[in-house]
């Protein structure tokens, strides 16, 4: 890196304004129920943004809240609902009855997903596998097809190669130019953020190129890949963010509550999302207390690495 | 029931764990009988060790505190598309005689339901040496047939699997619910080879959907031993998923 590569810093309002056009597909959720990008999708829904295309393996909350605000057309997932609470009301709404809007579903697995965002990121057309071989997804998903092996007598399913428009990716830790660790669960974060043909991360704490560059193993996202990074620490709850802070349990039960019926959850979308201007006024409805009791307690650092030679 | 499922693992085991009672089982298994088994979560966590607290999903942070691994999805269904998976663990909406698993759509007063989907299940499903689901015993819920096969188990029965190209080494071995065992015949089809304490053949087969043919050797499901009963406390204290 050259001391004068520019700084991506911007704020979520800009990213999302410059690299979210209404009509995008959209990563979103790839680590899975860890580090989900929920104030990025609300800033989404605040800027009315409409026929998306989501894609992620398993999206929690997140997805519903976006098919509920009547940003989406079409769904690419394995699983969409509420890890800990069952099912998510807004999708069977928009899927049953064209609440608030009809959207389309492509269901994959989660592997033949992963393996959809790995062809991309390898470059290749499609990869094969065993998977959702005898599932009627097959029948349904049109980027799911059997063939016969040229190697072997096998029957496979070609995974066609999935490239989104844009990843949004939650790190611990990023530099000014998008360079960025991450830990944890990783789900398909670094095949996504490959396939995508933009990156957004969204990072915990901005750090000097030189904690970056101390540990190159960590660092899963090449800078290079991104086109914006935005600073907001607590931008992923109530996922949790390992090292940072824990799950929320109670709001993702509490929505499952408040999005049951449609005129609940427009109340619930103007409280937390459309009536909040940024993550600050976010945290601030939060309260400290509940702040504080969702921070990290005991810290666990790993042992250091010694990059010497 | 939980209790049943967690003795569907054996020691040193390499068990893929799925969402909720699964969860439960595993760290069960780990505490009490298969102190040896190794639980892979399709996020891209290995462990060793049963994590510290109760998880309401895999993601949470005592799942990832002292791990053994912690990476990307591919890199753990790959241990499954090899074969070298024992056992996977599902929960599940619906399930038909032939272990055939439903979480797409769903029917309730006639109209159609949609449910979350898959997730992982279909690919534990496929590729797991041995799949055991664990679901409420309601005639809703084991049906005849599924209407959607969102994880094949045996299909339409002996054979179905390999002329699918599913892996020879895969595919349903028992379906644990509130009121027994099931498992699986020659020709594909679940029957009842166990009934929890307290539970009557009559009541198992008056509340599946399809006529269930019943073991010659039926037997009782073992009680929960104290020691099971004192980890099941230990790991859900709040009753949070063991509420049967």
């Amino acid at each position: 890196m050259t001391a004068a590569a520019p700084s991506k810093l911007v704020s979520m309002r800009q990213a999302i304004a410059e690299h979210v056009p209404s009509g995008s597909s959209v990563l979103m959720g790839a680590e899975l129920e860890q580090m989900i990008p929920f104030s990025a999708g609300h800033e989404i829904i605040r800027q009315g943004r409409r026929n998306l295309t989501l894609v992620g393996p398993i999206s929690d909350i997140l997805f519903d809240q976006m098919i509920g605000a009547g940003c989406v057309s079409r769904v690419m997932a394995a699983w969409v609902g509420n890890a800990s609470a069952g099912v998510g009301y807004c999708f069977r709404r928009a899927v049953e009855h064209a609440i608030p809007t009809a959207i389309e579903t492509v269901d994959y697995t989660n592997f033949t997903l992963a393996m959809a965002l790995h062809a991309a990121a390898l470059g290749v057309p499609f990869l094969p596998t065993y998977a959702a071989l005898g599932s009627d997804l097959i029948k349904s998903n049109a980027n799911l097809s059997e063939f016969a092996s040229p190697v072997s007598d096998d029957r496979l399913i070609a995974v066609r190669a999935l490239r989104p428009d844009v990843a949004i990716v939650p790190v611990q830790r990023a530099d000014a130019f998008g360079n960025s660790h991450l830990w944890g669960n990783l789900g398909v974060a670094i095949d996504g953020a490959r396939a995508s043909r933009k990156v957004i991360v969204v990072a915990e704490e901005i750090v000097s190129p030189d904690v970056i560059s101390s540990d190159p193993n960590r660092t899963l996202i090449p800078g290079f890949l991104v086109a914006a990074v935005v600073h907001e620490p607590w931008g992923s709850h109530p996922s949790p963010v390992q090292g940072y802070h824990g799950r929320d349990h109670a709001f993702f039960a509490k929505y499952h509550e408040e999005s049951r019926k449609q005129e609940d959850f427009e109340r619930w979308l103007k409280h937390w999302i459309l009536d909040v201007p940024s993550r600050t006024e976010y945290m601030a409805k939060l309260g400290n207390s509940r702040i504080a009791d969702l921070r990290v307690r005991e810290h666990a650092f790993t042992a250091p690495a010694d990059f010497g030679f | 029931m939980v209790a049943a499922a967690a003795r569907e693992i054996r020691d040193g085991e390499l068990v893929f764990v799925g969402m909720r009672l699964p969860m439960i089982a595993f760290a069960l298994a780990k505490r009490t009988h298969a102190p040896g088994a190794t639980g892979l979560f399709e996020n891209g966590i290995i462990r060793e060790t049963p994590a510290s607290t109760l998880l309401y999903t895999m993601g949470d942070p005592p799942n990832l505190f002292k791990a053994t691994f912690c990476g990307d999805m591919i890199s753990v269904m790959s241990l499954l598309q090899q074969g070298r998976v024992n056992v996977g663990f599902l929960g599940a909406a619906e399930v038909d005689r032939f272990g055939n698993l439903n979480t797409t759509w769903g029917r309730r007063n006639g109209q159609p339901v949609r449910l979350p989907g898959s997730g992982g299940a279909s690919d534990i499903a496929c590729l797991a040496q041995r799949t055991v689901v664990i679901l409420a015993h309601d005639p809703q819920r084991l049906l005849a047939r599924v209407g959607h096969i969102t994880s094949p188990g045996n299909g339409s029965g002996a054979g179905w699997r390999r002329a699918q190209g599913l892996p020879e080494r895969s595919g349903p071995s028992a379906i644990i619910t509130t009121m027994g065992v099931l498992r699986f015949g020659e020709d594909g089809e679940a029957f009842l080879t166990s009934i929890h304490p307290g539970i009557r053949v009559e009541e198992v087969l008056g509340n599946t959907g399809w006529p269930l043919r019943v073991a010659d050797d039926l037997t009782v499901t073992p009680e929960p031993s104290e020691s099971e009963l004192v980890a099941i406390r230990e790991i859900d204290p709040s009753h949070f998923w063991t509420k049967t």
